[in-house]
């Protein structure tokens, strides 16, 4: 792939990265509250899986050939909400019906609501044993589709996540993705004071997943380990699920939110939306003229 | 005098000499599964003792270990059922029940997936005590939305279930029975028929309503009560739930002395429903349970365990005719 490719890829993830960041703040101003923090700084993996990596059909969300995508953290759903209204797979003005009464989209992300949602997260630590089932189940039936999950580095905590990291491995699951979302925090606080999960690549990799770890906050990073990760497959299946370790910053694109006290449910006053949608749009402009500099 | 051996994992509760076919439910899944090409079995590490493996000879492609591991035994079923399978996700019931009830929960329960959970040692079915006795497994799932619950008296109702299992459309509890099982009810006009409750013999003094393998405790009962002139019938209800009110209300109105019967606690089980329904209806009349105590049971032999705790045709029969006085 030339140069030029590679900047149109990393273009259009970016693009698509900050409209999920916009959508996602204009959500959270409808309620007053919600998860921002964690839909900021997941933007750019949601924006990578869903603009350049996952296959899908917008007027077909049930297409049978489609890349599975489970959101085991439920709460992160305003992001994908906004990355599925990307997608097409969502319209963009029902986005502001969210974690309002009788939405198809509710604060913590259910399968039974919404199009395009394949699982019921919330519950952490379900999502991994689920993909691991579908990725059987899909090569039991000779379907090539890919299953991709989103977790956290909070879900380390919980031991179902590794009864199924063992159990993809054991099962040679290729086909499997997972991304954890490390952002380094969780409910009661920063994840290192709450259960020590370092070194998690380390953890992965015992387990019998190919590892890799980037800047999750980094698009052109992102895509080169998506870009691995299916090279590696084609070496020859069945072989070892891979795992993306994604290092990301909560409240990624809005300095003001970026340099608040890190909380899992964060607060923002209401003044100050305007201010987060003005220094998004600062950002992205300024990183947009950045790259355009050094691109030939 | 006899001394009787701790109960054996594998340990069977049918009587010496009983008639008994063996691994039901294996078999059944495996006829099945030449028929309907979705059906899949999953296992966490106790196929053996599931007689699942029945099925995973036969079909050694469609055979899955998940290991030891049932909160991914049931997230990966779930994830099988959405792939377009039908799977049949087998563990001890204390597992299924206390170990994984939130996966079953979220991941099965509430999408409706076709997952069907097969639990071995129901109720008082192994002397092993507590970390095996699943004594309160009906109690913990009645309260699952969406969840069918069947609790078979014998190797005629398990295979006679298990299609049906599979026909249905959400998820499913099976309490299992396994190794070398009972076969009674063949010898009764009686077919099983998901959802319905089934009068196996009529009787003008007492009527017994039970589940599992009470039914057959509470067949042999009926025989041992007309040596002493008591008519008692039977009315067998292998599916707890969704309960089959209307025949079980039927046989319980007018005056007959009404005893459930339960391999369970009679906290939350069969005993409480047909007392509930009973309620709800505005039906008045007294009901015996008999079923397993609210406490954490002895390990020991289980014939010796079910004469304790009042399970034994014996003891059922002793109960009966007291009530009578």
């Amino acid at each position: 792939m030339t140069f030029g490719q590679q900047g149109r890829r990393r273009a259009a993830v970016d693009a698509a990265a900050y409209r999920i960041r916009q959508n996602a703040l204009s959500m959270g101003e409808v309620q007053g509250q919600g998860y921002v923090g964690q839909a900021l700084g997941a933007a750019d993996i949601l924006a990578a899986l869903y603009v350049d990596q996952l296959a899908y059909r917008s007027d077909d969300p049930e297409w049978d050939g489609r890349d599975r995508f489970l959101l085991s953290t439920g709460h992160y759903a305003i992001g994908l909400y906004a990355a599925l209204a990307e997608a097409g797979i969502l319209p963009v003005e029902e986005l502001e019906t969210y974690g309002s009464d009788d939405s198809r989209l509710p604060m913590s992300g259910m399968s039974t609501y919404t199009p395009g949602m394949e699982i019921s997260g919330g519950s952490l630590g379900h999502g991994l044993t689920i993909a691991v089932g579908y990725a059987l189940g899909l090569r039991a039936r000779g379907n090539p589709a890919r299953v991709v999950n989103f977790l956290s580095d909070g879900e380390l905590d919980e031991g179902s996540t590794w009864e199924a990291a063992m159990g993809a491995a054991h099962h040679r699951l290729g086909r499997l993705i997972a991304v954890v979302d490390i952002n380094a925090l969780q409910a009661d606080g920063p994840t290192a004071g709450v259960l020590h999960t370092e070194p998690v690549a380390d953890k992965w990799a015992s387990c019998g997943w190919r590892v890799q770890r980037v800047d999750g906050n980094d698009v052109g990073a992102l895509l080169a380990a998506f870009d691995a990760v299916a090279a590696g497959a084609e070496d020859g299946a069945p072989s070892a699920p891979a795992v993306i370790l994604c290092d990301t910053r909560v409240g990624r694109g809005v300095p003001l939110l970026e340099e608040r006290e890190k909380a899992h449910f964060m607060r923002i006053e209401e003044h100050e939306w305007a201010v987060c949608q003005e220094q998004l749009t600062e950002g992205y402009l300024r990183g947009m003229q950045d790259r355009e500099k050094v691109a030939p | 005098m006899t001394k009787l051996k701790t109960s054996a994992m594998i340990a069977s509760f049918a009587d010496p000499g009983q008639r008994t076919t063996p691994a039901p439910f294996g078999h059944a899944l495996a006829e099945l599964a030449g028929q309907d090409e979705r059906i899949v079995g999953l296992t966490a590490d106790l196929g053996k003792y599931t007689d699942l493996h029945i099925f995973g000879e036969q079909y050694p492609d469609r055979y899955f270990q998940m290991g030891m591991a049932e909160q991914l035994l049931f997230g990966a079923a779930a994830g099988m059922a959405q792939a377009g399978l039908v799977p049949f996700a087998t563990t001890y019931s204390v597992f299924a029940a206390r170990r994984a009830y939130d996966f079953i929960c979220l991941d099965i329960a509430e999408p409706e997936l076709n997952v069907n959970i097969v639990g071995g040692l129901p109720g008082l079915t192994t002397g092993y005590g507590p970390s095996h006795q699943a004594t309160e497994d009906v109690a913990i799932f009645r309260g699952m939305p969406n969840l069918t619950i069947v609790d078979p008296c014998d190797a005629v109702d398990i295979a006679q279930a298990v299609p049906q299992l599979a026909a249905a459309e959400g998820p499913t509890y099976l309490r299992l029975l396994r190794g070398k099982v009972p076969s009674v009810l063949d010898e009764y006009d009686y077919r099983f028929e998901l959802g319905k409750a089934k009068v196996l013999r009529g009787g003008r003094d007492v009527v017994l309503v039970s589940s599992g393998l009470m039914t057959m405790r509470a067949l042999q009962a009926a025989e041992a009560l007309a040596a002493h002139h008591v008519d008692a019938a039977v009315v067998h209800t292998p599916t707890l739930k969704p309960f089959d009110e209307e025949t079980v209300l039927r046989e319980l109105a007018g005056d007959r002395l009404a005893l459930t019967l339960e391999n369970h606690t009679v906290v939350g089980g069969l005993f409480e429903t047909v007392a509930s329904a009973l309620v709800r209806r505005g039906q008045s009349g007294r009901v015996v349970p008999i079923g397993l105590p609210d406490r954490f049971l002895d390990a020991g032999a289980l014939p010796t365990l079910h004469e304790r705790y009042g399970l034994s045709k014996e003891r059922i029969v002793g109960r009966v005719l007291a009530e009578l006085g």
